[in-house]
């Protein structure tokens, strides 16, 4: 009983990081824009995240910082791929090398030092019910603000106009233009608003999973919500189960190694990345016709004037 | 003849909409030279011009997607300055786009609502859509993805998100090049009560027939300056054409008694799933080409005309040989280069990107499709003399302008890398070529140059099949006419007997035996 409730809530606390960097990179490519910049807008959320929690001893500080770190490599990146109409690609794995060198810069005067984690929910008689009180009514602020995120998410790109013309700049951002819309105005803050998102995923490892930063600590992470956001194929819902089932993958398969089951641990830490690949094909056979991804995803635009 | 406007008709009042002196410059690219039109209301206003002579920009500067470099917009005598097409749209100035400006994975109603200021909610603008569809005789279903939907269709949402605004302006960019003539009929008598209401249309084609039976007023602009405003109706097609080119177009002239020979390209049964989630099953299709002969495949876009260019030219492979016969031997199974070994040369409609690379210069475009049968390559190494005298000789032969002798493809106009490419494969001096939309946005000077070619490369014995938008372009060069829709191909008719109606019926998906066709063609 106790080993599945502390299963369920390190599942929880695997997976809150990777959903919050995949809403904000779904939002991202859902205005139309490929950012394969999350990994080192992760680190320096992290980093930055750390250092402002430990000097002010301040979680929501420390948050901040880690959302003002992300946001700024994301502007970056928006710079360059939306101003100066540089390739998405290559700008988003520069962005990921320079997030990763540049905070292990920052984070060297950190390392070894300890903060104290974020607090967890504590209600009088709910956190106390057994298996799901804990589950429930005990998690840390990021977990419950990354579900109202995500729904948040959802809300705006299908029930307002405001997201109707984000998902417009994706589909087809020469028609956006034409219609009047402010293609790279929009982009900019879709590209701002995954770069935040990113940030404070990055700030929630120091932050909330282990007191402490270490270079390098989001250890793929950033990749993985990328995968996310191809799984759940753009759509909210979907990122919210994929997340959760990446995060239950990989503690299964570290409680898999800690039972001896005779599977290498190499096999069980690319199982998520075989879903990823399975759940493409099954949603590419499925669907008969439209796009699944944002259609002018990844291409640059340049508006005559 | 010039200036005719009927001035008399509107003295004392202003004009709805006015441009004076505009003038719109890329660099040292004058786009629009001081141009002045008038809109009145209760109008259909030709706007008249080959490519390149500024009816884009005349049009864009209009409807505020891009500012003048000088010159003033008065609306209703009043001069403003549009920062955007919402301020435009927000005056009452609507527009219906040429290639349009549409949301495939969106929906009917969600494309419509993001041409709108958003003032109502979706609920209430979703009834409206669907109460000014069915007063302008419109259908359209909100709910559907805009992928779902065939052209028609689609220039459908355009012309009522357009309405929706309660436009007093409306300008259609050539909104009937990719109707059939039965649609084109039932769109004009739409935009007819558009003006009964009151309101004034903006009206750009290329049709000059359409021109004179539906426009009250003509404006011709010719590289970038206003050549005359007059009426069209008092003007023949062949006055308002000279108008537009600047002198007379070269007729096209077949040679007579042209001898057809035997069978050079046979089609046999073949039938071919669609690759990809948009595109059309080929059904059934059989065709027989024989040397000295054009035919002409006619068809709205996207009825599988480029699947069955992809299956005659070797970019999809068929499953039986057999069904496809090029000079007499089994092809289907045959790469692109080894059925040009057989004499075929295929001309492709796109043309940057398909028909040439577009950053690679002409020489190597010469070489991309000559390579196989051309002597360009020697054991195995590249004779770039022999592709710049590719080059030379097309250049002399077409009629191609360009800056210098080798540049790149990108860097030619339109017409002119149109005429590289036909001529290209003509100096090969094919057996069969198959060519798509060998004139589409080509303006009339290299239209007839480009014509005049495949007449006669077919003189000369080869067979032609070309596939065209165009009916009035089939009509003039092919011998027999055929149609396709949803992948299947009709009996080729000759032209002589292909009616615009017979060919719009077909194109319509009718056929032309059954009783619907002829309550079709009475309703």
């Amino acid at each position: 009983m106790e080993l599945v409730e502390a299963i369920i809530l390190a599942v929880l606390a695997a997976s809150t990081p990777l959903l919050i960097a995949a809403t904000g990179e779904l939002v991202t490519e859902r205005s139309g824009v490929l950012n394969l910049g999350v990994e080192g807008m992760m680190i320096m959320g992290a980093a930055c995240g750390f250092a402002g929690a430990w000097l002010t001893g301040s979680i929501v500080i420390g948050a901040l910082c880690g959302i003002v770190a992300g946001t700024l490599m994301s502007l970056i990146f928006a710079l360059m791929t939306l101003g100066l109409a540089v390739n998405q690609v290559a700008t988003g794995l520069a962005l990921t090398i320079l997030g990763v060198g540049l905070s292990g810069l920052i984070g060297a005067g950190f390392v070894g030092e300890r903060i104290t984690p974020a607090a967890h929910l504590d209600l009088p008689v709910l956190t106390r019910i057994p298996l799901i009180g804990r589950v429930l009514f005990g998690e840390d602020a990021f977990v419950y603000f990354s579900l109202a995120l995500i729904v948040a998410v959802w809300w705006f790109l299908y029930r307002t106009r405001a997201g109707l013309v984000l998902r417009a700049c994706g589909d087809n951002h020469v028609s956006a233009h034409a219609l009047g819309y402010p293609v790279l105005r929009i982009r900019t803050f879709a590209v701002m608003f995954g770069g935040a998102c990113a940030g404070l995923a990055g700030a929630y490892l120091p932050l909330a999973y282990t007191p402490f930063f270490i270079p390098g600590m989001t250890a793929g992470r950033g990749w993985i919500a990328l995968a996310l956001v191809v799984f759940s194929s753009w759509r909210p819902g979907r990122l919210v189960v994929g997340a959760y089932l990446f995060g239950a993958v990989t503690i299964l398969q570290l409680h898999a190694q800690g039972w001896g089951v005779g599977v290498p641990s190499q096999f069980m830490s690319a199982l998520p990345y075989l879903a990823t690949v399975i759940v493409l094909v099954l949603l590419s056979r499925a669907r008969t016709g439209g796009s699944t991804a944002p259609a002018a995803l990844g291409t640059v635009f340049v508006p005559d004037r | 003849m010039f200036n005719s406007t009927p001035n008399g008709l509107h003295s004392g009042e202003t004009p709805l909409l006015q441009a004076i002196g505009l003038t719109k410059r890329y660099g040292d690219f004058l786009a629009n030279d001081k141009i002045d039109i008038d809109i009145w209301p209760k109008e259909i206003h030709a706007l008249l011009g080959e490519n390149g002579a500024g009816k884009s920009t005349l049009v864009k500067a209009v409807y505020g997607l891009i500012q003048p470099s000088a010159g003033e917009i008065r609306w209703q005598g009043e001069p403003i300055v549009l920062s955007g097409p919402s301020e435009a749209r927000a005056r009452g100035i609507g527009m219906v786009f040429q290639h349009f400006s549409l949301f495939d994975n969106l929906t009917v109603a969600e494309n419509v609502a993001l041409g709108l200021d958003g003032k109502e909610s979706f609920k209430d603008m979703s009834a409206r859509l669907e109460q000014v569809s069915k007063t302008y005789g419109l259908p359209l279903d909100p709910r559907r993805e805009v992928w779902q939907l065939s052209v028609g269709e689609r220039q459908r949402i355009e012309i009522v998100r357009a309405l929706m605004q309660d436009p007093k302006f409306l300008i259609l960019d050539e909104p009937t090049a990719v109707l059939t003539p039965q649609e084109a009929d039932q769109l004009f008598i739409v935009l007819e009560r558009l003006k009964a209401e009151g309101r004034a249309i903006l009206y750009i084609s290329h049709k000059l027939e359409e021109v004179k039976r539906l426009c009250d007023t003509a404006t011709i602009l010719r590289g970038g300056r206003k050549v005359a405003t007059c009426n069209p109706r008092a003007e023949t097609a062949a006055s308002l054409a000279r108008m537009m080119v600047g002198g007379e177009i070269r007729e096209v002239r077949a040679a007579a008694g042209r001898q057809t020979t035997v069978p050079r390209l046979v089609v046999n049964d073949l039938s071919l799933a669609p690759d990809d989630a948009h595109g059309v099953r080929l059904e059934h299709i059989s065709i027989e080409l024989k040397g000295g002969e054009i035919l002409g495949i006619a068809g709205v876009a996207g009825n599988g005309q480029d699947e069955l260019f992809a299956a005659l030219s070797g970019e999809r492979l068929a499953k039986d040989p057999g069904t496809v016969v090029i000079e007499g031997i089994a092809a289907g199974h045959m790469s692109i280069t080894q059925r040009r070994k057989l004499g075929a040369a295929f001309v492709p409609e796109e043309r940057l990107g398909h028909g040439t690379a577009p950053r690679m210069r002409l020489s190597e475009n010469a070489l991309l499709t000559g390579h196989a049968a051309s002597g360009m390559v020697r054991h195995g190494f590249i004779d770039t003399a022999a592709t710049l005298k590719t080059v030379d000789k097309a250049t002399e032969t077409f009629d191609v302008r360009k800056a210098k002798r080798d540049p790149e493809a990108a860097s030619l106009s339109g017409g002119n890398l149109q005429k590289f490419i036909v001529g290209r494969e003509i100096l090969r001096n094919p057996a069969v070529l198959v060519v798509s939309q060998p004139t589409w946005g080509v303006d009339a000077g290299a239209a007839a140059v480009i014509r005049q070619a495949l007449l006669d490369l077919a003189t000369g014995g080869a067979a032609v099949l070309v596939t065209s938008q165009d009916l009035d372009e089939l009509a003039e060069i092919a011998d027999r006419i055929a149609v396709m829709f949803h992948g299947r191909l009709s009996q080729p008719l000759a032209t002589s007997e292909a009616t615009r109606e017979k060919l719009g019926l077909l194109m319509g998906g009718s056929s032309l035996d059954q009783k619907e066709a002829a309550h079709a063609a009475r309703a």
